[in-house]
């Protein structure tokens, strides 16, 4: 029978170099890590009033002097107005802004409208109503930004509207005046 | 003067442990991983503090790029075909399977549905040099595909999300399109999608 020979052979190590393998782990981990996409993109949530059924439920009763209309323009321009559009209106109560000092203006604002209990959930909350209204100038980055405005200033109410006729008029006055007029008040008063 | 002897110390070092750390990192970010689905069109996606993820499933994306190009892409590639169907069938264009096939593994596509026999022939690699206009979508209702394309997502009997990728440099005309469009089909929730900023700690920071 023969024997298994164990003893006087050559004894081969057992330990296998694990340099080329460990550089081939390292190297995948790199790939993976590199094509990874760890965090999803985040999203925010807008809803839009509803146009079919807009005319059948009676709208809720908003004071005019609880309305704040924010007109967006071209180069990230805001142009803001209290209460109703009435063809009459002063062209300055029409005031100019940016998005550094619009949250200010927000908030100044908010505090100064102060806040109402609603009726429905007998809860207290602040009674600005922001109307957004973009013109055809503005980017889609001035929308996201204006309604994270929304988010960030804690405001509830508010909604993006189509522009109106007369608020392109009011606006496109208001421009021409600025124009013409050279400094006008509303600078003089933000500062 | 008497020599020194150095010790010679072996340089080859265990490298089993670091093996170890290796591969289960590796494991780690394989299974983690979600490959990231090949853009159609680049999008920057302008940024905002909210934090609501993106829904991971039945969600419809309509992505809006910098000029203006509107493209679409649904999830699952089942919902894809049948899709694809319902709008071919509207315009009377022919599909082969093949073709079907194909149109079930892009992500997002903006092509004029007459266009779309002819895109799908093509070669994978020489799709992304085709120019692409994206999908119409305008205030004609005739013309506007998008209207068919989301039609045939409520059909689909899932719960979809519906979420607009708008490049921040987009004109709001057409972003306003699209909005109109869906509002049209009483669709009136979206999710934006945007890339995460810092919150302000406090909101009344600058003076």
């Amino acid at each position: 029978m023969a024997e298994i020979d164990t003893g006087g052979g050559k004894k081969v190590s057992t330990k296998v170099d694990m340099t080329p393998m460990v550089d081939l782990g390292f190297l995948l981990i790199t790939f993976f890590m590199l094509t990874t996409t760890m965090s999803k993109p985040k999203t925010m949530e807008i809803n839009m009033p509803d146009k079919t059924e807009d005319k059948k439920k009676d709208k809720i009763e908003v004071k005019e002097s609880h309305t704040l209309t924010l007109l967006l323009d071209k180069d990230n321009k805001i142009f803001w107005y209290r209460g109703m559009l009435k063809p009459d209106k002063s062209l300055d109560e029409l005031t100019k802004t940016d998005f550094k000092t619009i949250r200010k203006t927000l908030l100044d604002l908010k505090k100064e409208i102060g806040s109402v209990v609603n009726s429905k959930t007998k809860k207290t909350e602040w009674a600005i109503v922001v109307v957004i209204k973009l013109t055809d100038r503005a980017k889609y980055r001035n929308m996201v930004d204006i309604l994270d405005e929304m988010n960030i200033t804690d405001i509830q109410k508010y909604a993006i509207v189509d522009l109106a006729e007369a608020d392109e008029d009011y606006l496109a006055r208001y421009l021409d005046r600025e124009k013409g007029g050279g400094s006008s008040k509303e600078d003089k008063k933000e500062k | 003067m008497p020599k020194i002897k150095i010790k010679r110390k072996s340089v080859s070092l265990d490298m089993t442990a670091m093996c170890d750390v290796a591969f289960l990192l590796l494991s780690f970010f394989m299974l983690t991983t979600t490959f990231k689905p090949e853009e159609p069109l680049p999008v920057d996606t302008p940024s905002s503090v909210s934090e609501i993820p993106m829904p991971d499933k039945d969600h419809v994306i309509i992505s809006i790029g910098r000029k203006g190009e509107v493209f679409f892409g649904v999830d699952g590639t089942q919902s894809r075909i049948k899709i694809l169907e319902r709008v071919a069938e509207k315009y009377k264009v022919p599909l082969t399977k093949a073709q079907k096939e194909q149109f079930s593994t892009l992500p997002a596509h903006g092509v004029p549905i007459r266009q779309l026999p002819a895109f799908l022939d093509l070669p994978v690699d020489q799709r992304s040099k085709v120019v692409k206009k994206g999908i119409p979508v305008d205030t004609n209702l005739e013309k506007n595909e998008l209207r068919d394309w989301v039609i045939s997502t409520i059909g689909e009997g899932r719960k979809m999300r519906y979420v607009i990728k708008g490049d921040g440099a987009a004109s709001y005309k057409t972003v306003k399109w699209v909005i109109a469009t869906m509002q049209d089909l009483n669709i009136n929730r979206f999710n934006l999608i945007t890339s995460l900023e810092r919150a302000p700690t406090t909101t009344t920071e600058k003076k």
